[in-house]
């Protein structure tokens, strides 16, 4: 029996539930994707075909399919007013592949979305060098350019789990801030030469065109400098505006914050800055008090997506599939345990395994009825290995609040329940 | 120029741009006085902190008119971040992380009320006031008296309670009297 990514099934009967039953609570349930998927019995019962709607300009989601974003707040602060939101995350039980839809990147705004023409927009590039300017969008877009697909992941993703687990919490709540896309744009080093960095310029603060202005100093390692990007495009377009419109600085691999949208300053320093974001916000506490500082990369991760949080399976062949991600690299090798990490076996990966991308695994499992615990351990090129919670909790304590990444835990009652749990 | 050459040596750049003479003469050269208008970024050593100066007498009134309504009377909290309180409490199992418990260096708080608040209207408070309102945060927090005034030369050598409670990460050097951080970062 198939338990489809995003279906409600319910528990096999002793005597076998009806396909039309199953189908109606697959149409009605918690996690549907498709609603009202094809009731049909036999093939006579499928709607015979027809002229379709005409020709447009664009190309919306078909009226069967729901997908959103659920905007939130901090850690249990759920189905907030959209006003007091202070993220939005992207629904990855609902989501196939590795790349992320451009309307579902998950979004982290400080001081709302401006409203940015174009045509206004400036960068200022200054600070120690030779040659401080001021450049167009314009500009910028008549640069060499490049183009990599990468995950941009917030600091806070993860968050929900640092004390309990919420058994009521989907994936989507649980670690949907993270999405991948690809991003177009010029690479830093290509501005760093045209305004001649002073070769003692060892730190750079980025800041954004929103109402808070959100800056970050960001440290220039030869790493940070080959693979940062000036985008102005996103999976193919402008960036929507929600993720920067019209320039944001891409830092594959680091914090999301650092990812400055709506980007209109770079300066040159010898020293990090210490903004707000970088001393009273984007630090982790530990256990002794003292606070964990400039932790910019973003670590070895995976989750699996389905079956995950309030879905339903049913005994008999199941895939599992999930998502695996490194800002250390490429992922490796993602294993999945369906007995809480007692026993592991290696997942498929899909290509193309892309490094600092969100990579795509799956296994067969055939499910027994009795309950279980699914995990997934994720493994980089580099070797980091995905901790396991209590090793990571005794490592960091739970008052960190960023950086969580411990593997995921969804256990499974002996009538198909999927629900967060800590272990 | 170095990018076209790490690009070309790694394939990055097809065909067209194979010539490393070619002259970007793109954007425009940035003038000192518009410079000056975006420049707001205050550092710890109080670099790029502006003339003027703040009572905590008259921070109180800025803060009245402009911060009360989201961080509450007295900097206790409201719909907003709590500003006041919190000593002690970093070890336990509440944390509770206040310009007072937590913030490392006066001259960020300047910063950030510069460029982010009053949050419906950032940017609209003098320096003057903004002085005045960084003092006024400040003595709520017991770290300046209730007669205290702030300019560019005090307000940097203010010494925030939590001033050592931060572990930057080693990879990334903050002391420059070492060298430049560019070989330190590739080790992961």
């Amino acid at each position: 029996m198939i338990a489809r990514s995003g279906t409600v099934a319910e528990p096999s009967g002793n005597d076998g539930v009806s396909r039309r039953r199953l189908l109606i609570v697959a149409s009605t349930g918690v996690g549907s994707v498709v609603a009202g998927a094809a009731l049909a019995e036999t093939l006579a019962d499928v709607p015979p075909r027809e002229p379709g709607a005409p020709l447009s300009g664009h190309s919306e989601r078909s009226q069967y399919v729901k997908l959103s974003r659920i905007p939130e707040a901090g850690p249990g602060m759920r189905n907030v007013d959209p006003n007091n939101a202070i993220n939005s995350k992207t629904p990855l039980n609902k989501l196939v592949g590795a790349v992320t839809p451009t309307d579902l990147h998950y979004e982290r705004s400080h001081a709302g979305v401006p409203d940015l023409d174009p045509a206004k927009h400036r960068l200022l590039i200054h600070g120690k060098v030779r040659k401080p300017l001021v450049l167009t969008v314009d500009d910028l877009e008549a640069m060499p350019s490049v183009s990599r697909v990468h995950f941009i992941e917030c600091t806070g993703n993860g968050w929900e789990n640092w004390k309990k687990a919420d058994p009521t919490l989907t994936v989507q709540n649980t670690h949907g801030l993270v999405s991948t896309n690809e991003w177009t744009g010029v690479p830093l080093r290509f501005l760093i030469d045209l305004v001649g960095k002073d070769r003692g310029s060892t730190w750079m603060l980025a800041e954004g065109g929103d109402g808070a202005a959100v800056d970050r100093s960001i440290p220039l390692t030869d790493e940070i400098m080959d693979e940062a990007i000036v985008a102005y495009g996103q999976n193919g377009e402008p960036l929507r505006p929600a993720h920067g419109f019209p320039i944001r600085l891409i830092m594959p691999g680091f914090e999301g914050n650092l990812h400055i949208k709506w980007l209109r300053r770079l300066k040159f320093g010898d020293q990090p800055w210490m903004t707000r974001w970088e001393t009273a916000r984007y630090t982790q506490l530990l256990p002794d008090g003292k606070a964990r500082q400039f932790q910019l990369r973003m670590e070895t991760n995976s989750v699996i997506t389905s079956p995950s949080g309030m879905m339903e399976i049913r005994p008999g062949y199941n895939r599992i599939t999930g998502l695996a991600w490194s800002g250390h690299g490429k992922i490796a090798k993602v294993e999945v345990s369906t007995d809480a990490g007692k026993t592991w076996k290696a997942a498929q990966l899909n290509y193309p395994v892309l490094p600092k991308a969100q990579s795509r695994f799956q296994m067969d499992w055939e499910w027994n009825g009795t309950p279980a615990a699914i995990v997934s351990r994720s493994t980089d090129e580099r070797g980091n290995v995905q901790p396991d919670r209590k090793t990571f909790v005794d490592r960091v304590g739970t008052n960190a609040l960023f950086h969580y990444h411990a593997q995921q835990t969804w256990i499974i009652d002996s009538a198909g329940k999927v629900r967060n749990a800590l272990a | 120029m170095r990018w076209l050459s790490t690009a070309i040596a790694s394939g990055i750049v097809a065909g067209s741009l194979t010539s490393s003479a070619f002259a970007y003469d793109v954007g425009r050269p940035a003038a000192p006085d518009e410079i000056k208008l975006w420049d707001i970024d205050v550092q710890p050593d109080g670099t790029g902190l502006p003339d003027g100066s703040g009572t905590v007498a008259h921070g109180k009134e800025v803060y009245r008119d402009n911060c009360e309504v989201c961080h509450g009377a007295n900097g206790e909290g409201g719909i907003k971040d709590r500003l006041v309180g919190g000593a002690g409490s970093l070890t336990s199992n509440k944390p509770l992380k206040t310009v007072g418990s937590y913030w490392p260096y006066a001259t960020t708080v300047f910063d950030y009320i510069r460029r982010a608040m009053p949050y419906p209207i950032p940017g609209s408070l003098s320096n003057d006031d903004i002085y005045a309102v960084s003092a006024y945060i400040l003595s709520l927090n017991g770290i300046l008296p209730g007669d205290g005034k702030l300019d560019r030369d005090t307000l940097p050598k203010i010494k925030m309670p939590n001033r050592d409670g931060f572990i930057p990460d080693p990879v990334f050097k903050i002391d420059n009297e070492q060298g430049p951080p560019t070989k330190r970062g590739v080790a992961r």
